[in-house]
């Protein structure tokens, strides 16, 4: 379909199976992250003249993502997943850490525009996130024009048709401007404009929050498709557990900046171990009448806490039914139980 | 005889005129609201379900008018006064929005949001408007809530703002409570927190609760009769157990079919509904559904199939339903 062969070895790793992921573990992880933390330093509590102090908006965060595999990223408004997302693309500086991709830590590389070029992001708002002034064409074609200055304009042109078409849109559209398209249209031009270099990894960040129902599974299947055809890894960053059991291979559940638990998919919804990931799951409502009337909810009590001012400890346990003395005295590291690993100091108890 | 409904819609229609000409929002509603009913109006995008609500709470923006009739308490909500309706909103029908941070008032203390409507509305003393306040503050759960009473909007986190707005909302014990997509903007466990709310608030002060959502998640587990919106018709309404399990509009089981499941391995890709929302501007002849149904037959781009009634509770508008 393509010219463009620089990724040409994204074979099949990205199938759909359950197991195409399991494959995969022996080979070494295009993407490693290790301790990652970003602070961002805000004006602190005491008025303007306080000073300012530093909030962990992601702590300690570690991670392997291997070659066509999707992890999903899920946790609540403030769990730091989107900063997460924007640290390993270096579009915010970490504090702490590396994120190594291909053998090479980005983190304060010189060179990394090089490595955008693999690298791409999918954002939220679908009409934001596309330039007002540029035709659908021209945003679609703008990282050929940075990153393959050698590829012509007839080509180009050709190139970017192509991909319109990859992606469920009409290449007669290339001429018409953001405010033209419908809001899953958007999200199909900003997935081509990810897609045109064949990165080997796509960051989707709450790709489908915004849409309608019906055009997220529109979105969602799309996604799925240029995975199997192109192989390129995903990280799936949502707040919809739904649609993350549907198209992650493994998932990483985030609390306050911090992992509370990593585990395969089918692990992971069928037994979680940690206290949030059960409240998580238990709160999602499941479009089924009779389940919701059965359904046992576990309530979390409370709002998170302040970043600012976490809790000592374990960073879950003011809003935790089995939160014991210990908890306020330690912090759990994340336990490897095979396929599964949990941040809690009482995973075994409950 | 028995008592009339509630609230009885009939024939709502609802008209913008914009520079590109005039557009129906809502194109023929009705249905009827009993007493301490839960419905759940669901659609998406252009669907016509917030305007619906609108134009039955005189909230319509200034280039709407809305013709039919929407009988509550004997009287048409269409035909009311300013003033009059005045008397209605917030007294006995309260809306709560998606966002609350942009529904309260950011200048000003919770207190006096809360106490001006009982003031005005009621008659109250400051006093006991007061206590009242703070009584239904509690209600609704927001944790010492003497002392936060005094506070700020901008004090409190998203899910809190919504119970206040909903303790708000309580404060004259309307008959109708309308929650336009209340917990699309929260966290799906401070969700799970408001809808708990607003199941004890239903049962405990009998206020029937109209939910209009597009998370059909939401609807399972709170409403007991749900109608279905597209392009701003009704295209299948019925109690929730038959449209969970037996939906008969295409675009119903559509809609059920593209949620993925919490509780659902992944199977094979989802049966996502093919082509775009609707366009009220330019909706095609006939069924305004017919470019994205899969049932599609010549009859559909003739006319619009009327909604009608195929058991008792149960109406769809669809020539595959009434044939």
């Amino acid at each position: 379909m393509s010219d463009i062969k620089q990724n040409s070895d994204g074979d099949g790793a990205g199938d759909s199976d359950s197991d195409g992921a399991g494959e995969t573990l022996v080979a070494a992880p295009i993407l490693r992250v290790r301790d990652l933390s970003v602070e961002f330093s805000v004006p602190s509590a005491d008025g303007i003249f306080g000073g300012r102090r530093a909030l962990t908006a992601v702590n300690g965060v570690s991670f392997d993502l291997h070659a066509g595999e999707t992890l999903g990223v899920v946790g609540e408004s403030g769990c730091g997943k989107s900063t997460l997302a924007r640290a390993i693309l270096q579009l915010l500086p970490a504090s702490r850490g590396e994120v190594v991709w291909m053998g090479e830590d980005l983190v304060g590389h010189p060179g990394l525009r090089e490595r955008r070029r693999d690298l791409q992001i999918i954002f939220q708002d679908p009409l934001a996130s596309l330039n007002p002034r540029m035709t659908a064409g021209d945003i679609v074609a703008e990282p050929l024009r940075t990153h393959r200055g050698e590829i012509g304009r007839a080509e180009r042109r050709r190139l970017v048709a192509e991909m319109f078409e990859r992606v469920g849109l009409s290449p007669v559209m290339v001429n018409r401007y953001p405010h033209e398209f419908s809001g899953g249209q958007c999200q199909r031009i900003g997935i081509a404009r990810a897609m045109i270099l064949r990165p080997r990894l796509i960051l989707c960040d709450e790709p489908v929050s915004a849409l309608d129902v019906s055009i997220q599974a529109q979105i969602v299947n799309l996604l799925e498709d240029l995975q199997r055809e192109f192989g390129m890894a995903l990280i799936f960053i949502s707040h919809d557990l739904s649609v993350v059991r549907h198209i992650c291979h493994r998932v990483m559940v985030l609390y306050l900046g911090r992992v509370v638990e990593v585990a395969e998919r089918d692990i992971l919804y069928r037994s979680p171990r940690h206290p949030y990931t059960r409240a998580l799951m238990s709160a999602v409502p499941i479009p089924d009448p009779r389940i919701e009337r059965e359904r046992r909810r576990v309530v979390l009590e409370g709002d998170l806490p302040s970043p600012l001012d976490p809790p000592s400890g374990c960073i879950f346990r003011g809003r935790c039914s089995y939160a014991r003395s210990r908890c306020a005295e330690e912090v759990p590291v994340l336990e490897e139980l095979g396929g599964q690993s949990v941040a809690c100091h009482f995973h075994n108890d409950i | 005889m028995t008592a009339p409904p509630l609230l009885r819609v009939e024939n709502l229609v609802t008209r913008f005129d914009t520079p590109d000409g005039e557009v129906r929002a809502v194109n023929g509603v009705s249905f009827d609201l009993e007493r301490g009913d839960s419905l759940g109006i669901v659609g998406e995008s252009g669907s016509g379900k917030t305007q619906l609500f609108m134009s039955l709470t005189g909230l319509l923006a200034r280039n709407g008018r809305a013709s039919g009739s929407a009988l509550f308490d004997g009287r048409d909500l269409l035909t009311l006064t300013p003033r009059a309706m005045n008397e209605v909103r917030g007294v006995r029908i309260s809306i709560i929005f998606q966002d609350p941070m942009t529904s309260l008032n950011p200048y000003l203390r919770i207190s006096r949001q809360m106490t001006e409507v009982l003031t005005e509305h009621r008659g109250m003393s400051r006093k006991a408007a007061r206590l009242r306040g703070i009584e239904l503050l509690e209600r609704v759960g927001i944790p010492n809530a003497e002392a936060r009473f005094r506070g700020y909007p901008h004090e409190f986190s998203g899910g809190m703002r919504q119970r206040i707005m909903i303790a708000i909302a309580l404060l004259c014990d309307p008959q109708i409570l309308i929650a336009d997509e209340p917990t699309t903007a929260l966290d799906v466990t401070v969700q799970a927190q408001i809808l708990d709310l607003l199941r004890d608030l239903r049962r405990e002060f009998g206020t029937a609760v109209v939910m209009i959502t597009h998370d059909l998640g939401v609807v399972a587990g709170l409403c007991e009769r749900v109608l279905v919106l597209y392009a701003g018709r009704v295209v299948e309404s019925g109690d929730v157990d038959d449209i969970f399990h037996d939906a008969r509009h295409p675009y119903t089981e559509g809609l059920l079919r593209s949620m993925p499941r919490l509780d659902e391995a992944r199977g094979e890709a989802l049966h996502a509904i093919p082509g775009q929302p609707p366009d009220l501007q330019a909706l095609p002849r006939g069924c305004a559904y017919r470019a994205r149904c899969g049932y599609v037959r010549d009859v559909c781009s003739e006319a619009v199939p009327p909604l009608e009634s195929f058991a008792p509770r149960r109406a769809a508008a669809c020539y595959r339903v009434s044939s």
